[in-house]
């Protein structure tokens, strides 16, 4: 099958990824740019571990074809932190509050939170929890990744 | 995952040309959600896979002197977060606000939704509730519809070859009209209804007399339908308790329920009684 070329910004760089067509943007993910971070859960958009933001919206990226993403903007786990390392607010939260247990669903987790966080800085708990519902946990941590969302909240705000 | 190739069409008619080009090889995608997933489990194996994506004028939310439009793009999110929406048309956001999850609503469509028709479509129910017709247009020209008999079966509906959903109308609706719609779940979030209750109430201006009403119901038969015997029940008359739980018992038994793995047909019955009772009463909190 003849590969395609699709041009986008991943993590705020210019790239092009020469694939076939019938990848899914996960897939390129992982396979094409080696970016790791998103993980590929069960495949059909249920579980939420391969969360990645487009143009700011929290998307399954395991679903999603590559082809639609020419043009627009990805974030992945490993665009959230600053270029010299320093970790975002929500990753912070998360390891200081136990919201990573086994970590497969951590990224996912993570990204759907920035998105909620982005748009809506101060969330109520009900708000938190409505934007991680496509987020399953199956160690079932859900308390400490809610109060982990809930901290960096307060670490933004309290930054600005 | 099949080979495919991707196409972007950015119009209408070369869409639908493309179509023509490939035939039964080919299948339109809209965001994916239900597609895309199809592919990866093999259930279908296109050899083109044609993006109505690009296609211009296709996720638009226009609400003019009282009739609502929405193209076939507008994504659930896009509908969960209109402030007319929510204003006019809260029975949508019922329908919309529990629908996958975030990610999902990101990027299904209402479109793909209804052109999907499978039984637990939650934008399906409201929709022919508030009596919604569909626009398609395909190789022969445009037609009109109303949604309600849009579907003909489970997956199955009206839509020929190459034909693709444009927009939902939806005729403006008398002066003190509330609709509400219950998607009965175990959980809130990425669940398929058990069963799915919307229901439109218009009153007199004594606010007490129903003058319109109608039931839609989702999963308990086929395809969503309208339940006319218990919406005749109600029209016309004062609507109280009594006559509430009439227009419940005569729901129940005109659906055509079924046992399966998310419910017994018994209890989807049950429920039906009674959430047609409750959105009864929440319509009507919304038309005073």
């Amino acid at each position: 099958m003849k590969k395609v070329s699709v041009s986008f910004t991943l993590n705020g760089d210019l790239v092009t990824a020469e694939v076939p067509p019938n990848w899914t943007l996960l897939k390129t993910l992982r396979e094409y740019f080696e970016l790791t971070g998103s993980k590929e859960g069960c495949g059909v958009g249920e579980c939420g571990a391969c969360t990645v933001m487009i143009d700011g919206d929290a998307i399954n990226s395991c679903i999603y074809p590559i082809c639609e993403v020419e043009g627009k903007s990805v974030t992945t786990i490993e665009g959230v932190a600053s270029g010299d390392g320093t970790l975002h607010p929500l990753q912070k939260a998360f390891l200081e509050n136990n919201g990573v247990q086994c970590g497969f669903c951590t990224s996912g987790m993570i990204m759907s939170a920035k998105s909620l966080l982005d748009h809506n800085p101060d969330p109520t708990e009900e708000e938190i929890r409505a934007s991680i519902a496509g987020n399953l946990c199956r160690c079932t941590g859900y308390v400490q990744i809610v109060e982990s969302i809930e901290k960096a909240a307060q670490m933004i705000k309290q930054k600005k | 995952m099949n080979k495919f190739d991707y196409l972007t069409p950015t119009s209408i008619s070369e869409a639908i040309s493309l179509h023509e080009s490939y035939g039964n090889q080919a299948k339109y995608i809209a965001g994916g959600t239900d597609v895309m997933v199809k592919i990866k489990e093999g259930k279908i194996s296109p050899q083109y896979v044609i993006s109505l994506r690009h296609l211009h004028g296709l996720d638009h939310i226009l609400y003019e002197k009282g009739e609502l439009t929405i193209g076939a793009m507008v994504t659930h999110r896009m509908l969960e977060l209109s402030p007319t929406i929510k204003k006019e048309f809260p029975i949508l956001i019922d329908a919309v606000e529990n629908i996958g999850s975030v990610q999902i609503r990101n990027v299904a469509t209402i479109g793909g939704n209804i052109v999907n028709a499978v039984p637990s479509a939650d934008s399906a129910v409201p929709l022919i509730t508030l009596g919604a017709e569909v626009r398609v247009i395909g190789p022969k020209g445009k037609r009109t519809m109303p949604l309600e008999d849009f579907f003909i079966g489970p997956g199955k509906t009206l839509l020929k070859a190459g034909e693709i959903l444009l927009e939902f109308v939806i005729p403006s609706l008398p002066l003190h009209t509330g609709a509400a719609y219950w998607k009965h779940t175990r959980r809130t979030a990425m669940e398929l209804p058990i069963l799915g209750v919307a229901v439109l109430i218009s009153l007199d201006d004594d606010m007490q007399t129903c003058t319109e009403a109608r039931i839609g119901l989702g999963v308990v038969a086929p395809t969503p339908m309208r339940a006319k015997n218990a919406e005749a029940i109600l029209k016309g008359k004062k609507v109280n308790d009594e006559i509430l739980k009439k227009a419940g018992k005569a729901a129940a038994q005109e659906c055509k329920a079924r046992d399966s793995i998310r419910g017994k047909a018994w209890y989807r019955r049950d429920m039906v009684e009674l959430f047609v009772q409750r959105m009864a009463m929440v319509a009507m909190k919304r038309a005073r």
